[in-house]
């Protein structure tokens, strides 16, 4: 059985989304502009970009509404970097009229790591998305500052402070990391989104 | 890399990357926090912070430098979205200044007087990604060579006239297209000509496209343009004086705009979509008066700067 895979091609690396699915030997993916383009689909991933420009965008474009319906009725949903900042119920320090699709029940922080010189890539040996060590690229990312109950932390990192912080969570169906397996060759985690789907659709 | 989790930045792909999360959108010269905010709620993915646009600095004349940091901080504190900052060609000073201040990404731009005829800026050396203007793949290879981390296509900036921009666009693409047609064999006498390093030459011939996102820059005034260098194969746009002013030192009001980058915004994304394009282009008001560059002296055209 073939999936379906719409990526959200508003603003941002939706390319890089199309490619890394479309390798996998089940999945058709294709870029999502408009209400319509939602039909059929099984899954949908929101890519990287400007937070601000793809909330902009999804509302000039009329498509806001019908993701935050899709994603309420269960739709499997991935959101990388600001991907991730358009799925958090919370957004920290929004600017002015920045709001999100809703779905996951965490506080984000926008550019929580710093400015671009403060960009970095590293490994993560353990996290929720396979045994093994997974490569992470982190490009003004947010971090998540508070989860909710239901909410499964996948992956953490520690930053400065030494604190941990969270950089992928799932819900149910809507996963979000802050960095961008994309852009690395990284499959890991679209794999895990793909078996999310899998097993959605089985049930 | 030995402990887990040991993080490393300025790397390429960190700063290639950058220019991956701006594709699709539109990048914006803005001179004052205003302007910035105005550009961030019409969804712009990034601004350019510099004292003068482009269209002044021609209007004014003398020389054009980096914009001062009180300037550039004022608006990196007003908006969330990336902030980048133009650096003269081979001043690398004015760069290590820009990074020390925390511009997301610097443009080495031609807009500005170049401090150096020879050589451009070693960008290696620097953990914040440069963007540099090209004519042709020649020298957007050039460019990458020395550590670009994007292309703009130069167009001729200041104008409103966006045939530069098209002349631009049409050769780096068509020049890609010739490589990747050519045998394996012949590309030794491709990079000799090209003036471009052989790994390089081969790499594209081999993908069939820049190693780095490639934006249209120079003379960009309204949607229309905006989707026109899309559909020539930009990765996304750098608007400069064709959204706050309609000539030289007649600035739009701030509804204007408002309502003009909004629509370039909207264009950039809808490309491909006629019925959009028509419906987002209505009710703009004047574009930029503008210069036809055929109007500018051969010396004094900015895309001519940059070897």
């Amino acid at each position: 059985m073939v999936l379906q895979i719409g990526v959200l091609a508003l603003q941002g690396d939706f390319r890089e989304h199309i490619n890394t699915l479309n390798s996998f030997q089940d999945v058709e993916a294709r870029e999502v502009r408009t209400e319509g383009d939602l039909q059929g689909l099984d899954g949908l991933v929101i890519p990287g970009g400007e937070s601000t420009a793809i909330s902009k965008l999804a509302t000039m474009f009329g498509i806001d509404t019908a993701i935050r319906n899709s994603i309420r009725a269960g739709m499997p949903v991935l959101g990388t970097c600001a991907g991730m900042i358009m799925l958090a119920d919370d957004i920290l320090d929004p600017k002015s009229g920045q709001t999100s699709f809703g779905g996951l029940d965490i506080s984000v922080r926008r550019n929580a790591f710093g400015r671009q010189v403060d960009s970095f890539e590293c490994d993560i040996q353990e996290h929720g998305f396979s045994s093994e060590r997974l490569h992470a690229t982190f490009i003004r990312a947010p971090w998540v500052e508070k989860v909710g109950d239901k909410v499964q932390v996948l992956a953490t990192i520690p930053t400065d402070s030494d604190q941990k912080r969270a950089v992928a969570v799932q819900q149910g169906n809507v996963i979000a990391t802050s960095f961008h397996p994309e852009i690395s060759g990284e499959m890991q985690v679209h794999s895990y989104f793909l078996n999310v789907i899998r097993q959605a659709r089985s049930t | 890399m030995s402990a887990e989790n040991a993080k490393v930045t300025g790397t390429s792909r960190v700063k290639r990357g950058m220019a991956e999360m701006l594709k699709g959108g539109v990048i914006m010269d803005v001179v004052t926090d205003t302007q910035a905010k105005i550009a961030e709620d019409a969804g712009a993915v990034a601004v350019m912070a510099l004292e003068r646009v482009p269209a002044d600095i021609r209007a004014t004349g003398g020389v054009a430098r980096m914009s001062s940091p009180d300037m550039i901080e004022k608006i990196i504190s007003s908006v969330s979205i990336p902030v980048m900052a133009k650096a003269r060609i081979g001043h690398f000073v004015e760069a290590q200044i820009l990074q020390e201040i925390g511009v997301d990404y610097i443009d080495e731009s031609e807009v500005l007087t170049p401090a150096d005829y020879e050589n451009h800026i070693d960008k290696w050396q620097f953990t914040v990604p440069f963007v540099c203007g090209s004519t042709n793949l020649g020298e957007a290879l050039r460019r990458i060579n020395e550590g670009a981390a994007m292309i703009r296509s130069k167009g001729e900036a200041g104008t409103g006239d966006v045939s530069n921009a098209t002349t631009h666009m049409r050769k780096i693409g068509a020049e890609i297209r010739r490589l990747v047609s050519m045998r394996d064999d012949e590309l030794y006498v491709a990079a000799k000509e090209l003036q471009a390093p052989y790994e390089l030459v081969k790499e594209i011939a081999e993908t069939g496209k820049l190693p780095v996102v490639l934006f249209t820059a120079g003379g960009i005034a309204t949607p229309a343009d905006a989707a026109m260098m899309m559909q020539l194969g930009a990765d996304g746009v750098f608007v400069g004086s064709g959204i706050f002013n309609h000539a030289p030192g007649q600035p739009a009001t701030d509804q204007e705009s408002a309502a003009r980058a909004k629509a370039i915004v909207q264009a950039t994304t809808a490309y491909s979509n006629p019925a959009k394009l028509a419906e987002v282009s209505r009710g703009l008001g004047q574009a930029m008066v503008g210069i036809n560059v055929s109007d500018i002296p051969v010396a004094h055209r900015l895309a001519e700067r940059g070897w």
